[in-house]
């Protein structure tokens, strides 16, 4: 990956963290930790991987993006606005009666949401269902469906990865949010998940893991993953929870922030260093 | 109607083929019922249109999401107790909340599943589908309605569901014969009693129909295959002539047809009104013929709850 594009893609992330700060302030509840975990993977398949075209969200043969962790939705509201989708005005509405934009991701073409979620465990059967209809009608397509860690307890997902590997949907990436936390703490103690890519090889998935920060190796992780055919993919992201908050990243901060004006502004002071420091690399 | 009987579900494999003839986008999804549920006939002639996802009913409404949002007519078929006990959560979060273009059809609707038992029988699925918004419900009661239900959903974008059974039952409809979303049919006039049922209940009411006439009641019959929307001025318009009302239907008489007719005309037009349904009770095993009986589900019920309501009538 050229040095230019990953310092592009890098202040993209900073700016979709701060506007995900900013909604999650604003509507006074959301999930920051888990939005902030996988704002890079969002920001490097719509400005760098994903054939989309915001003009014509409805384009057939677009490739299709699903959150299947819709608790994560300001991150992939505030990067479609960032891409051009709709009016960034339109994230201060996020949970607020009457927005476009709800607590959990509704279907919506026009905004460029390409499927509902919300209850969780659903993502990788309606990513299925997506690929099959696009290998028959337009191969070129892909599907990326985000999904937690925690997530995964539910076996619905392990249903449609049966699914994906029997019909040999190649043009399936199942993207892990690794970040090793669910509502009640570490995913290993609740209910462990280990060894994961173990059981993704085992239910016929290639797999490969990757940092989920670092963009130059995501890249080099969706290229690798690319070049085997007649296989699902299933990409473990390795990410840190509430990234780019030394708070959140340490565990001090809880799952469900409630975050005052103070808080809020010294969040997005170390958010705004990290630009200023971006800048610094570009000279 | 003639002496010839054929099972609503086998009119799913004849209304489905007819159907991937007619637009090559329909899509049939499958969770491993093929054969009891005559899917097989559209699997044989369309294999590359044909999914079976396994004994997997949650998958299988994702996968069925999946298609539509990518431009598929998706039928979703399986047995009534799974695909909308199972893969409850689906159906609201996946189907009817972005109010996509599935279609859910389901054989092994009721009691008369016979020999299985209550896992099999399922008498809960219409008021669990009734309380979702942008749900639509079919409940045909022979092979004609069944097939011609199918063959026509198509037309609409909107999710429905489909309620098949496993017994044989008299053919009463001909092919030629049209229903609608939001439509009823009256199917014998009557001045002294409004019978509205759906599914095998039609053929008790007919029966107990021709017992009440030799008493001097002249029952209007109402096949209320439409059990949501629920088609209330056709119901309201007999009631306010009859003064009194009866509603049958095989499944719990909460929730269902019989929860649907009560809530209407309990706002609108209050009459006398009785229910011949399950009694909040669970199935189990015997011949269909019996749990029929035992489960008050005949003719004999109609008749019973008729002479009281008429009795009281609104005048």
């Amino acid at each position: 990956m050229q040095r230019e594009l990953e310092l592009k893609l890098r202040r993209i992330a900073v700016e979709v963290r701060k506007d995900v700060l900013r909604m999650i302030s604003m509507a006074d509840s959301g999930h920051l930790g888990s939005a902030f975990s996988c704002v890079d993977i969002i920001v490097y398949l719509y400005f760098h991987l994903m054939r989309v075209n915001p003009q014509l969200p409805g384009w057939q043969e677009r490739d299709r993006f699903v959150l299947s962790k819709g608790h994560a939705c300001p991150s992939l509201y505030a990067v479609l606005a960032r891409r051009g989708y709709f009016e960034r005005q339109e994230l201060w509405n996020y949970r607020k009666l009457g927005s476009l934009l709800q607590g959990h991701p509704l279907y919506t073409n026009a905004l460029g949401i390409d499927a509902p979620s919300g209850s969780l465990g659903m993502g990788i059967g309606i990513s299925c269902g997506m690929a099959m209809a696009l290998k028959t009608d337009f191969p070129e397509s892909r599907v990326f469906c985000l999904v937690g860690d925690g997530e995964l307890q539910e076996g619905s997902c392990w249903e449609a990865l049966m699914t994906a590997s029997h019909w040999k949907l190649d043009n399936l990436y199942v993207i892990v949010d690794r970040n090793g936390l669910q509502m009640e703490g570490e995913t290993e103690t609740i209910k462990a998940l280990e060894p994961l890519k173990e059981k993704f090889e085992a239910f016929g998935l290639f797999c490969l893991e990757t940092c989920g920060h670092d963009f130059p190796s995501i890249c080099e992780t969706f290229a690798k993953a690319a070049q085997e055919k007649g296989f699902p993919k299933a990409i473990i992201a390795h990410t840190k929870w509430g990234r780019g908050i030394t708070l959140a990243e340490n565990g001090e901060m809880p799952v469900k922030a409630s975050l005052s004006r103070n808080q809020v502004t010294l969040l997005l002071d170390e958010l705004s260093k990290e630009s200023a420091a971006l800048s610094e690399e570009e000279r | 109607m003639t002496m010839e009987k054929r099972s609503t579900r086998e009119a799913l494999g004849d209304g489905l083929t007819e159907l991937g003839r007619l637009n090559e986008n329909i899509i049939v999804i499958d969770a491993d019922v093929a054969s009891s549920t005559y899917v097989k006939a559209f699997a044989d002639e369309f294999p590359d249109r044909y999914y079976n996802v396994g004994i997997a009913e949650q998958n299988m409404v994702e996968v069925a999401s999946g298609m539509a949002l990518a431009g598929k007519k998706p039928y979703a078929v399986a047995f009534s107790s799974f695909l909308i006990g199972r893969a409850y959560d689906q159906i609201r979060c996946c189907v009817a909340m972005p109010n996509l273009d599935v279609k859910l059809v389901a054989t092994h609707a009721g009691i008369t599943v016979g020999e299985d038992g209550s896992t099999h029988q399922m008498l809960e699925d219409l008021a669990l589908m009734r309380v979702l918004p942008n749900m639509n419900i079919f409940v045909p009661a022979d092979y004609w309605s069944a097939r011609n239900m199918i063959v026509s959903s198509y037309k609409n974008d909107k999710p429905l569901y489909i309620r098949l059974g496993r017994p044989e039952v008299p053919l009463f409809y001909s092919p030629w014969d049209e229903f609608h979303i939001g439509g009823g049919r009256i199917i014998r006039e009557g001045s002294d009693v409004s019978i509205v049922a759906c599914g095998i209940m039609l053929f008790e009411a007919l029966r107990a129909a021709d017992i009440l006439a030799r008493q001097g009641i002249e029952a209007e019959i109402i096949d209320c295959y439409s059990v949501k929307p629920l088609p209330e001025e056709l119901i309201q318009s007999s009631v306010r002539r009859t003064g009194c009302c009866v509603v049958a239907e095989e499944h719990n008489g909460m929730g269902g047809l019989c929860g649907a007719v009560a809530e209407s005309l309990g706002i609108n037009y209050p009459v006398p009104l009785r229910f011949v349904a399950v009694k909040d009770r669970f199935g189990e095993s015997g011949t269909p013929a019996e749990l029929q009986e035992y489960y008050s589900l005949k003719y004999r019920e109609i008749v019973g709850a008729v002479a009281q309501v008429w009795t009281t009538r609104r005048r």
